[in-house]
């Protein structure tokens, strides 16, 4: 059986799988049913300053999109940090940690960019016997607006100063949580490790406006009449997500800082890839939200018996085995090719796959008589549209050419494994070897 | 007086009405806005959809599914009816499993088609419920059209010709128009009266004048109704009913399952209908599993329908006879009428088995009877001059006829199968045929 204990910049977990900082985590009352349920850790709902309580609209603060039967694929929200006073939540966070000592906590963290206000709140979570600190510098909504949130994250300089401040007032691990509004993720990555931080986690959620009501002219979630961008989450952000997990993986100047990976992750699947991708572990909000706290033990026992059918031992074994494989485009070999097959068997006729290369894509597929739907290979480019247009899944796959087949569409012989080009090497690359193209027959 | 399922002979009231009423209700109840939106959720929105091609009347199905799906059921009803102007009683009606569900991809991907039938229902009652036929008639082409049958072929013709800006002259031998549709079709798929206020509201277009008790070869001919118009359209349906050619069948209790059928879609208080304790049906079509289901349906104890070939020889479709079966009636197969027993009333039917020509083994059997229905075959009434085939009226594909300036379509003409979305299908291709004819392109 595999062992799914982690061990993420010193915090251990009975399991990779934690909750982010969010409504799941707001309160003591969640907080142990998510324990109960098997959660191996939480991040607690973020914290502001001491003195009077955060004010959260009390109109709607969700909006969402929604997939095939009302699936909920991405959740909008409008919800500032916590509305409820420090104190209590310390008390929480300190009995609870009492009860569930084998499980993480970690207390997010926002306060104003001033040394003092960082040193007084990690003054007081230090009383808690919390795991360690997370910076929440990804709000992008209401927070941002006052100087916060997403207002220091989009800003390297002020991520390396608070970095550098928590290191200085605390002992505690200390996880730096980025926000996605931004061009370049490396940056504010590279900016916490300068500040000295022990790992970061992402995303946090992405500003959006997920709906306009026709009849009001307004965006939703609607306020007495107005509405505001809110942040974006849910499955729907989860390939942005990953992109920006990889990016720091295989950046140089981030390598090795330990990341928590965030962002639509909603299955076992999703966790595996994103530490297959260099997440160490992994927090959940919307996917808990959506269906509850039960979900957690299909990811316990889904990600189990995938580890055992791979023989990974533990969760060490797999974390980033994937990211060496994340490269450029520019190093991708451009005399592989594969063309499209139709299982005719598992064909059900639909004609999608026909309408989508036919319509949009390179009149590759022919529609014969009795709706027989054939690959042309002399027209295929293998963009693959067709394999994700297709509603039965496995029924159109792309088959790869062997060395010394020929690629009906360009003439070309496929070379050697060994034998390949790259746009480095391509001859249409004013840049590249122009007599490449000869042991190809073209 | 109170009756039972037991009680001999022909009787009224053997079920109590509250169960009358449940028997009768809706077969297929509509589905409801949430349900409509995961139905039309598994639509693939298929390319050249093979759903749309196995629809006599061609309807853009995933179109007005996707239509569906995106909260515009009245857009929805347009795409429909654009093609079916009875597409509310279609939806009712068709026998999809067969038609588009049966050819619906995702039969072929799991056995469970996408419920197109329903989803229609669902788009057209949207519209209707909101107000009147959405159509408007083209400028006055000051021609006028007899249309002669105001059944399904007659109405989705007239409603055409109306919309094209003739005038248009509809005449029924009934006292009603609707035809089949309202006199023939099992009451729990065209519940509440929804026949008339279809017609109803088709007619509201305008343009269409009813004369109904008016026959052709009796008040009308068709020399008369061609000398008096631009153009003739028959859509007059099958009048006739086959006979058995039996010793018996002219004993009381023995009678002609449409008419049985007629009688119970007229009646205003089922529990005033009689009906036998044992009742036998003769017949494999949709006609003898309606009678049948329905005599079942009333109250009768013992229901058996028996049919000359085998089960997959039966024009009635595989789901026609699970329904019959489910509701009780027997279904014996292989066995022909040989006699009708009984000295004034019916008594008993003996029958031959039969091999799969319908001849007879030898073999046979006597089954106690009430009641007979007989639904062996309608067919065509008189047909005036025109030419023949098959015993129908011989159409070209746009319903032209062996007689100039006329048409004809639906049950009384060839092609297709005898069926209302066919019969629409005729009329409305007629209708376009005589327009072109009629504005000289
Ligand atoms: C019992 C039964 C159940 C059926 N169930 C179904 C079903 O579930 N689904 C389905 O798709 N189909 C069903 N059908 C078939 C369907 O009803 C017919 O195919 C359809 O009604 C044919 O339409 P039509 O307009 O050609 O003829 P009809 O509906 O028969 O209409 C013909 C009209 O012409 C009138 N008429 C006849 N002769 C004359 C005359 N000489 N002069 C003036 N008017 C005349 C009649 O009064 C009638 O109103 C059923 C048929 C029967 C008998
Ligand atoms: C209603 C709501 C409130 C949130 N509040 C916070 C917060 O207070 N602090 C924080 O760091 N992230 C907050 N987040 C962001 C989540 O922690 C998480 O980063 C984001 O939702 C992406 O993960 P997911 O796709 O699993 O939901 C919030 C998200 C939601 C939906
Ligand atoms: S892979 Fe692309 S080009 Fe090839 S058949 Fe599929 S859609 Fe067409
Ligand atoms: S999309 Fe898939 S199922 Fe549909 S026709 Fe193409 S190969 Fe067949
Ligand atoms: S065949 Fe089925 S899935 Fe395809 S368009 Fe028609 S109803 Fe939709």
């Amino acid at each position: 059986m595999a062992d799914l204990t982690t061990d993420f910049i010193g915090i251990k977990s009975p399991n990779p799988f934690w909750l982010a900082s969010a409504p799941p985590t707001d309160k003591e009352y969640n907080v142990r049913r998510a324990f109960e349920a098997g959660w191996g850790g939480v991040v607690w709902k973020t914290l502001g300053e001491a003195g009077p309580p955060i004010v959260n609209v009390s109109g709607p603060r969700y909006g969402a999109i929604w997939g095939a039967d009302r699936r909920l694929l991405g959740l909008n929200n409008i919800e500032l940090i916590t509305d409820r006073s420090l104190e209590i939540n310390l008390e929480e966070i300190k009995r609870v940690k009492q009860d569930y000592p084998d499980r993480a906590i970690v207390v997010s963290l926002m306060v104003p960019v001033e040394e003092d206000a960082w040193a007084r709140i990690l003054d007081a979570v230090s009383t808690t016997g919390a795991d360690g600190v997370e910076l929440n510098f990804g709000c992008p909504h209401g927070m941002a607006e006052r100087g916060m949130g997403s207002a220091v994250g989009q800003v390297p300089d002020y991520v390396e100063q608070i970095a550098g401040w928590v290191k200085k007032h605390s002992d505690m691990p200390c996880i730096v949580k980025l926000t996605p509004n931004i061009a370049d993720i490396r940056m504010p990555a590279e900016a916490a490790k300068r500040g000295g931080a022990d790992a970061v986690s992402l995303i946090n959620t992405i500003t959006s406006i997920t709906s306009v009501n026709l009849d009001e002219m307004c965006p939703e979630p609607m306020i007495d009449g107005m509405g505001t961008h809110g942040g974006y989450c849910g499955p729907a952000v989860k390939p942005i997500a990953m992109n920006m997990v990889a990016q720091i993986a295989r950046s140089p100047k981030t390598a090795g800082l330990p990341i928590s990976g965030i962002g639509g992750i909603t299955t076992w699947r999703d966790a595996a890839e994103f530490m297959a991708l260099g997440a160490g572990n992994v927090q959940v909000c919307t996917a808990a939200m959506t269906y509850g706290f039960h979900i957690v033990q299909e990811m316990i026992s889904g990600l189990s018996q995938w580890m055992d059918e791979k023989g990974y031992v533990s969760t060490a074994d797999f974390i980033g085995k994937a990211t060496p494989k994340v490269t450029d485009w520019q190093h991708l070999n451009l005399d592989y090719v594969t063309k499209a097959e139709i299982d005719l068997d598992l064909c059900i006729k639909c004609g999608r796959c026909y309408a989508a290369c036919e319509d949009t894509s390179h009149q590759a597929i022919e529609m014969g008589p009795g709706r027989v739907f054939t690959v042309k290979d002399d027209e295929c480019v293998a963009c693959n549209l067709c394999v994700n247009v297709c509603p039965v899944e496995d029924c159109i796959t792309m088959r790869v050419l062997e060395p010394g087949e020929v690629d009906l569409r360009t003439g070309m012989t496929i070379p050697a494994k060994d034998d390949k080009r790259t746009w480095l090497q391509h001859p249409n690359n004013p840049a590249g070897d122009p007599l490449a193209c000869i042991s190809r027959g073209q | 007086m109170t009756h039972s399922p037991t009680t001999p002979g022909v009787v009224a009231g053997r079920l109590p009405p509250p169960v009358l009423a449940d028997n009768f209700a809706d077969l297929h109840p509509p589905l409801d806005a949430h349900e409509a939106a995961v139905a039309a959720d598994r639509c693939y929105f298929c390319y050249d959809a093979p759903c749309m091609e196995a629809c006599p009347t061609t309807i853009d199905i995933p179109l007005f599914i996707r239509q569906i799906a995106t909260g515009t059921p009245e857009a929805a009803a347009r795409t429909i009816l654009d093609m079916n102007i009875l597409g509310g009683m279609c939806a009712r009606v068709c026998p999809t499993e067969t038609l588009c569900e049966e050819a619906c991809v995702r039969m072929d991907a799991e056995g469970d088609p996408v419920q197109i039938g329903r989803l229609q229902r669902f788009a057209t009652d949207t519209l209707m419920e909101k107000g009147p036929q959405p159509y408007e008639r083209a400028a006055p082409t000051g021609k006028t059209v007899a249309v002669v049958g105001a059944g399904p072929a007659g109405l989705a013709c007239a409603h055409r010709l109306a919309m094209h800006g003739h005038d248009v002259k509809l005449y029924d031998a009934r006292p009603k128009p609707g035809g089949l549709n309202e006199y023939g079709i099992a009451s729990y798929k065209t519940v509440e009266d929804f026949a008339a206020r279809e017609v109803e509201w088709l007619m509201g277009i305008g343009g269409i004048e009813l004369t109904t008790g008016a026959a052709l070869g009796n008040t009308l001919s068709l020399d008369g109704l061609v000398k008096d118009h631009d153009a003739v359209f028959l859509g007059i349906g099958l009048a006739g009913v086959n006979d058995l050619g039996i010793d018996g069948a002219g004993l009381e209790g023995v009678r002609d399952a449409v008419d049985f059928i007629a009688d119970l879609r007229q009646s205003d208080d089922l529990s005033k209908l009689p009906v036998g304790r044992r009742v036998v049906v003769i017949g494999g079509g949709m006609t003898a599993i309606d009678a049948a289901v329905q005599a079942k349906l009333l109250g009768a104890e013992e229901v058996t329908l028996v049919y000359r070939r085998g089960r997959e020889a039966m024009p009635a479709s595989e789901y026609e006879q699970n329904l019959a079966a489910a509701k009780g009636v027997r279904i014996i197969d292989h066995a022909a009428p040989k006699r009708i027993v009984g000295a004034a009333q019916v008594e008993a039917v003996e029958f031959d088995y039969t091999d799969d020509d319908a001849k007879p083994t030898g073999d046979g059997f006597t089954l106690a009877a009430d009641q007979v229905l007989k639904a062996i075959g309608q067919k065509l009434g008189d047909a005036a001059s025109l030419k023949t085939e098959g015993g129908k009226i011989a159409i070209t594909e746009t319903g032209r006829t062996s007689v100039a300036g006329v048409w004809a379509g639906g049950d009384c003409a060839t092609g297709g199968e005898d069926l209302t979305v066919t019969a629409v299908a005729h009329g409305r291709d007629a209708a376009e045929d005589i327009h072109a004819s009629l504005m000289g392109s």
